[in-house]
């Protein structure tokens, strides 16, 4: 790309003392590794890159390499600021010390980052030691990403209690909340310290959904992982798996079809209205607006039922594949009508539903100023997706790392600066708007030519990330294979596992009754936080 | 489907279970395995993500050596266990002559053995393998959803003057059964014209809708919840993490299946189970409840 800064020589300049530069597999990918001997500059550089350059952190990988070469290595990625572009700084860390300088001081988005590196691979970013991914129960030597742990090990429950954050004072109490919740949802326990209605506090306590998801695909073949990264988090099926898929994809340098790129975008948009019209419904039900949310769930129905007709699968399951797609949602006319039909029917609907909602004051009055996160806190803790842009964070991956056949289309970033309920429910409207008519821009499109590239052998040893803009938010994979082309470390990060940090800022000197009302705008996926 | 597209102001709701609904060509439905044409390989079992389908060395009880031990018979055993199924079409894919995904859904049931179909085979002797018999049959669709479908009613009103109270239970589970039981609450398939409510706390359940492979963070609060459900109670297993691990099997992390940990009496496969299937799930479930005198 032209208009991309020559970052190599911008930042060989000003940190050449400390990194050696190198060009990822890929080709919008950047290695900037740290010498061994500048490991406790690390804050410094991630200030330099974050603060001064303006690039925006995406995930942090950890990767136990010892049996390679006798070590372990952090990757912490991030996505520059122009010119589709991601610079992964890779650090090494001393088997025999198992520490590194914290970086969340200078970026608070790396937080749960550097404690689920604690819990899960017992690498220390000093000071930053707090539990995060593992529960009370769990020993403390244990990590189970470690290459010499097993997956089918049988690990103990040892005696320990949840540490909540207390809130002391006259008339204060503390609202314990789940695990089982009392609605048909996820997982997760809240802890509300509130005085009166104002919640003063919340405490969430995550990864009772942990199902060990990384640690089973190492060793696994690539395409056979697929299936496990649809069950990631079912609500964003397809996009995970093509997330891992186009990991495969770009350390293969495999060619993609496309028919191939224009199905998956086809995908990805009706993914994205299924989700966002039944997020409109929940909304609505827990404000207790019954007409609306039927009306919301019925037209929600009629997606999942077309994804059926589409694709053989409500869930939009078994489309992904690496090198292309298995099915074609437009491969027979009357597909092609229903797609067309859903397109016209499904957008008056929308129109129908939004109407209702801005013409009905009690429901805007609820959602109105409600759980609001500002531009500040959203920008600190690192917030992407759907709810960055409620709350005027410009950013899509859709147009900033442009992938499958978006670079092709026309759509607008949706942008609201309120950062409330009502923000996080018109963005959900205007993208479900663009989704439309992105559909309608791709129909029928490059039809009867190939699928799915030919098959071919997964290069072993290399390393590349895989990125999509889902419903939610970003997500992005890294994947490196092994000596035989197989799964050696796959790191997945759903936005949920930035987002979750959104919620207890967002809920604070609200009532408890708004409560849900607030999760549910977010709708963060428990699993895709918990793996 | 396009009958679906309808304006609002029409009644949108299904006929479920009068009629079962058709699914569109190309469903990822039951997949089935023509036996007589099968030759036992192992292609189809090497493809699956799941190890749903095994083909195994037979062993017979009535061939036992001078201490009694059972011996391999020399025949092979073909076997797909519709509960681990995730119905991905990988089978299919890799011998698409023998295998195919029918538009079927596999109906719940209250014995976990009635979800597998096994099939026998001998060798030929130069090699290759014959097909003898099934052995064993999972239950099939129609049968079962038009038996229900006429006694539903009845049973329901006999048993809880018209309703049935569900706590659903996250064990662990993708959200993608969550999306599908959220989904019967929907005006089309509307689970509340059968006097079935889903209720807010396992203390006013008669039922426990467990979704999700029981990780071992949820382990105990499984055990809780189903502590805290009244007798009598019925415990449902929807999908197939909760019937068998699913995908995520056994592992550090995971108890491999409901029924590791708390009894079951109702498995409804799917990944996720079609909505339609967890309906007829919970109205196999209703029939099997104690009759209240």
């Amino acid at each position: 790309m032209n208009d991309r800064p020559d970052y190599f020589t911008l930042i060989g300049q000003a940190l050449g003392d400390r990194l050696e530069l190198r060009d990822g597999a890929a080709p919008n990918e950047l290695y900037l590794s740290l010498k061994p001997e500048a490991l406790s500059s690390l804050p410094d550089i991630v200030a330099l890159l974050t603060r001064s350059l303006g690039a925006r952190f995406t995930t942090l990988v950890a990767n136990d390499e010892r049996a390679l070469n006798g070590g372990f290595f952090l990757y912490y990625v991030f996505s520059a600021p122009a010119g589709d572009l991601f610079l992964i700084l890779q650090v090494p860390v001393d088997p025999r010390h198992m520490e590194v300088p914290s970086v969340t001081p200078v970026l608070e988005a790396a937080n749960w980052f550097e404690r689920e590196l604690k819990d899960w691979f017992g690498i220390i970013a000093f000071p930053n030691i707090y539990r995060l991914a593992v529960h009370p129960d769990w020993p403390e030597d244990v990590h189970h990403m470690l290459k010499d742990f097993r997956s089918d090990s049988a690990v103990p429950r040892v005696p320990g209690t949840f540490d909540f954050k207390r809130v002391e004072g006259e008339g204060v109490f503390e609202i314990p909340v789940g695990p089982v919740h009392a609605g048909i949802i996820e997982p997760g326990h809240f802890r509300f310290s509130v005085a009166g209605e104002p919640i003063i506090n919340l405490d969430v306590q995550l990864f009772y959904t942990h199902k060990g998801t990384e640690k089973l695909a190492e060793g696994m073949d690539p395409r056979r992982a697929v299936f496990l990264a649809e069950r990631i988090s079912g609500d964003s099926s397809f996009a995970h798996a093509l997330a891992f898929c186009r990991c495969i994809e770009r350390l293969s340098g495999l060619e993609i079809p496309k028919r191939a790129e224009v199905v998956r975008t086809i995908v990805l948009e009706l993914e994205r209205l299924y989700n966002h019209i039944g997020d409109m419904g929940a909304i609505l039900l827990d404000v207790g607006y019954s007409v609306g949310a039927a009306s919301a769930f019925e037209l929600k129905e009629r997606f999942l039922s077309l994804n059926e007709t589409l694709t053989g699968s409500r869930l939009l399951r078994s489309v992904a594949a690496v090198g292309g797609v298995r099915r074609d949602p437009e491969d027979a006319v009357p597909k092609r009508q229903a797609l067309r039909e859903a397109v016209v029917t499904g957008r008056e609907g929308l129109e129908r539903l939004y109407d209702l909602i801005m013409s009905t004051s009690s429901v805007l009055d609820r959602l109105e100023t409600t759980g609001r996160l500002s531009r500040t806190d959203a920008f600190r803790l690192g917030i992407t997706g759907m709810a960055a842009r409620a709350s005027g964070i410009d950013r899509d991956f859709r147009r900033d790392h442009p992938h499958c056949a978006y670079s092709r289309v026309r759509f607008q970033v949706a942008q609201q600066k309120e950062g409330d309920v009502l923000a996080r429910l018109k963005v959900r409207v205007d993208e479900a708007r663009e989704s439309f008519s992105i559909l309608e821009q791709l129909l029928q499109q490059h039809l009867g030519e190939a699928l799915i590239a030919p098959v071919s052998p997964v290069p072993p040893g290399r390393c590349a990330l895989g990125y999509v803009e889902g419903w939610r938010g970003e997500i992005v994979h890294w994947a490196m294979t092994g000596p035989g082309g197989e799964l050696f470390r796959w790191k997945i990060t759903d936005p949920s596992f930035h987002n979750w940090r959104a919620l207890p800022v967002a809920v604070r000197n609200n009532i408890v009754p708004d409560f849900p009302v607030i999760n549910k705008s977010f709708n963060l996926s428990y699993s895709g936080n918990d793996r | 489907m396009l009958k679906n597209f309808r304006q609002w102001g029409k009644v949108v709701t299904g006929s479920f279970p009068d009629k079962p609904g058709e699914r569109p060509e190309g469903f990822r439905g039951k997949p089935v395995i023509d036996f007589p044409r099968c030759t036992a390989c192992d292609r189809c079992a090497e493809a699956c993500p799941t190890h749903a389908i095994t083909v195994t060395s037979e062993t017979a009880e009535n061939r036992k050596d001078a201490e009694g031990r059972p011996q391999e018979s020399g025949g092979r055993i073909v076997s797909i266990d519709y509960g681990s199924c995730i119905f991905c079409g990988e089978c299919e894919a890799a011998c698409p002559d023998t295998i195919h995904l029918t538009r079927e859904l596999q109906p719940a049931v209250s014995d976990r053995k009635s979800l597998i179909t096994r099939a026998r085979y001998r060798s030929t002797g130069s090699g290759s393998w014959e097909f003898v018999e099934i052995v064993a049959d999972a239950a099939s669709d129609r049968q079962s959803i038009e038996e229900i479908g006429a006694r539903v009613k009845a049973r329901a009103l006999e048993l809880f003057g018209r309703s049935l109270h569900i706590r659903e239970v996250d064990a662990g589970s993708c959200n993608g059964c969550e999306i599908e039981i959220t989904a019967l609450n929907n005006p089309v398939y509307d689970i509340e014209r059968f006097g079935i409510h889903f209720v807010a706390s396992p203390r006013h359940a008669d039922m426990l809708l467990v979704t999700g492979p029981v990780t071992r963070n949820m382990e105990i609060a499984l055990r809780q919840s189903l502590e805290a459900t009244p007798t009598p109670r019925m415990v449902v297993a929807a999908g197939a993490c909760a019937i068998g691990g699913g995908i995520f099997g056994k592992s550090y992390a995971s108890c491999g299946g409901v029924d590791k940990v708390i009894p079951v009496d109702v498995y409804i496969p799917g990944c996720p189970p079609h909505p339609e299937a967890l309906l007829q799930g919970i109205l196999t479930a209703m029939d099997r409840f104690p009759s209240r005198r």
